[in-house]
């Protein structure tokens, strides 16, 4: 079972149990944008408030599997207070550790690419690369904050 | 092998396995006998006509069609059969204002081909609601066929395994003047079918999901329906003749049946028919009864409550198709967890959203017993779920 040990970390159960920045802000002023992910269901709504440059509050509401909630919490977690500079840099490292690398015949990250210790609780869910069926869950949030952002920068 | 472990079969629901005669009677085809059908002389094509027309023969003994192997259509899957009965039947018999009467339990595939078909000609599309019990709920039938010209129902649900009274729907809606037409994939691999019995006007099921093949879907009607039927696809094979200024359609089912069909395929049908039919529809019914009479008593006294069958508990006008609800765990968690244990079930909305919106659900992990399934089976199945559980806390 060591293989879904590495898929349902503590932390991700944590997060999953207890998820932070659940909520709504009022929009305007805040922006909301919703992800969707049509073959499982999962729906994930993004709250976010840019202040001069910075990210200064994020709320989440949605449903979906441990993997998709667990990525959203700790997203908001990581990006909250950010600069939108720092913000961009967090999605595309995020995504690097998503990304299979078809050269590797082991799907695991690749460490030359992404320095999975500067991610911090993030780097929890490496372990889905290994259940590439999951990786859409996982990345939900994130593209859905990538669009947000995309909103904000017009 | 799944994960070290044996592979625990049960989605049976989304694709049945074929037994090695279903096999070797596709693999016959293309080793000995490959050609393609209708028209040939050499003798490898008589027999690949011959395996075609064979399989037709036998999926209208199977289903007793009354006027046999000429009201059965090879489709591609169930879906396409429920799409040549709306944008044949549908386009020619339909008006604007006319209603098509669905259920709140059925699969995408029969309700957007009616959807489609009301942004084409702007008829209403209604839905018998289903009851807390997981069953249709029937007390305001006779409001709800006001209007309707097809009722179009599933015979078994792919999400509850609620089993519906067809033969019940198909006189309440004659006497209202309407047809009927049945998606019953789920239940002809399951369980004896008589559509004259039943009395019902359109039958749409898949070979897959019946111990053949996957490609191959069956359409039928009534001889005199189907002669009325246009044309759907165009192609070779479903004319009588073209000329440089129009074409006769053929009649009889090959006029569905434009381009070369799925021969291996039927071929393989065949087989699963006679396999079938070997087994004995009454035993493969009794058999997945037992099992999923004992998997409901084990769900219900093994996991104080934890887990919440979708589905009607008694197992009386019930299928082998059971949609689990574990408490505080999605879905794709579930079957996740019971991959690691080697068990194949499928998490999702089963494209059946309308009914996981009535009961409030973003998606189930659904377990499915096949003619071959075993109660052991149900006993991997119930330790993946207790691990499950567990670490999900």
């Amino acid at each position: 079972m060591s293989n879904l040990e590495d898929l349902y970390r503590e932390v991700i159960l944590d997060h999953y149990r207890s998820p932070r920045n659940r909520g709504e802000l009022a929009t305007p002023p805040a922006i909301r944008v919703e992800g969707f992910n049509p073959l499982c269901g999962d729906e994930i709504v993004v709250y976010l408030m840019v202040e001069d440059g910075v990210l200064t509050n994020i709320k989440l509401t949605g449903h979906g599997c441990s993997i998709s909630q667990s990525s959203s919490s700790l997203m908001s977690a990581a990006v909250k207070g950010k600069t939108l500079t720092q913000v961009r840099d967090t999605i595309i490292k995020f995504k690097q550790l998503m990304t299979v690398h078809e050269t590797s015949l082991e799907s695991s990250p690749n460490p030359e690419v992404v320095d999975v210790r500067t991610l911090g609780e993030l780097a929890a869910l490496q372990g889905v690369v290994k259940f590439p069926v999951r990786i859409k869950c996982a990345t939900l949030a994130w593209n859905t904050l990538s669009q947000a952002l995309d909103e904000v920068s017009g | 092998m799944i994960n070290d472990r044996p592979i625990t079969y049960l989605d049976s629901a989304a694709s049945s396995v074929p037994p090695r005669a279903v096999i070797e009677a596709m693999s016959r085809h293309y080793e000995r006998r490959h050609a393609n059908v209708h028209r040939g002389v050499y003798q490898t094509a008589n027999e690949s006509t011959h395996d075609y027309e064979s399989a037709r023969e036998a999926i209208a003994r199977f289903i007793n069609a009354p006027a046999g192997a000429n009201e059965i259509v090879f489709t591609k899957n169930t879906t396409e059969s429920i799409n040549l009965l709306a944008k044949s039947w549908g386009a020619a018999n339909l008006k604007a204002g006319d209603v098509v009467l669905v259920s709140e339990m059925e699969h995408h595939a029969n309700i957007v081909p009616w959807f489609q078909l009301r942004e084409a000609l702007g008829i209403e599309v209604r839905f018998i609601p289903v009851g807390d019990d997981f069953r249709l709920d029937l007390t305001t039938i006779d409001e709800l066929l006001e209007g309707v010209k097809l009722v179009s129902v599933t015979s078994m649900s792919n999400v509850l395994g609620t089993v519906n009274p067809i033969k019940d729907l198909a006189q309440i809606a004659h006497r209202h003047g309407a047809l009927i037409a049945v998606d019953a994939a789920q239940s002809v691999g399951h369980s004896p079918t008589d559509v004259t019995e039943l009395d019902v006007d359109f039958f749409a099921f898949s070979a897959h999901k019946m111990l053949g093949p996957t490609g191959l879907g069956i359409f039928w009607t009534r001889q005199e329906i189907l002669a009325d039927m246009p044309p759907f696809l165009g192609g070779g094979g479903m004319i009588t003749d073209v000329s440089s200024t129009g074409y006769v359609p053929a009649k009889g089912p090959t006029r569905f049946e434009a381009g070369t069909p799925p021969i291996a395929e039927a071929a393989g049908l065949g087989a699963a028919v006679l396999y079938l039919e070997g087994l004995g529809m009454d035993n493969v019914h009794e058999h997945e009864h037992l099992l999923t009479e004992d998997a409901l008593s084990r769900l219900e006294t093994e996991f104080d409550g934890r887990i919440r069958v979708i589905g009607p508990r008694d197992t009386i006008a019930r299928g082998g198709v059971i949609s689990l609800d574990v408490e505080g765990v999605h879905a794709h968690d579930v079957a996740q967890v019971l991959d690691q244990f080697g068990v194949c079930v499928r998490p999702g909305h089963h494209c059946a959203k309308p009914l996981m919106k009535r009961f409030n659900l973003i998606a189930t992990a659904r377990a499915s017993y096949g003619p071959y399934s075993l109660i052991q089976d149900t006993d991997v199945l119930l330790e993946a779920l207790t691990d499950a559980v567990k670490l999900f806390g």
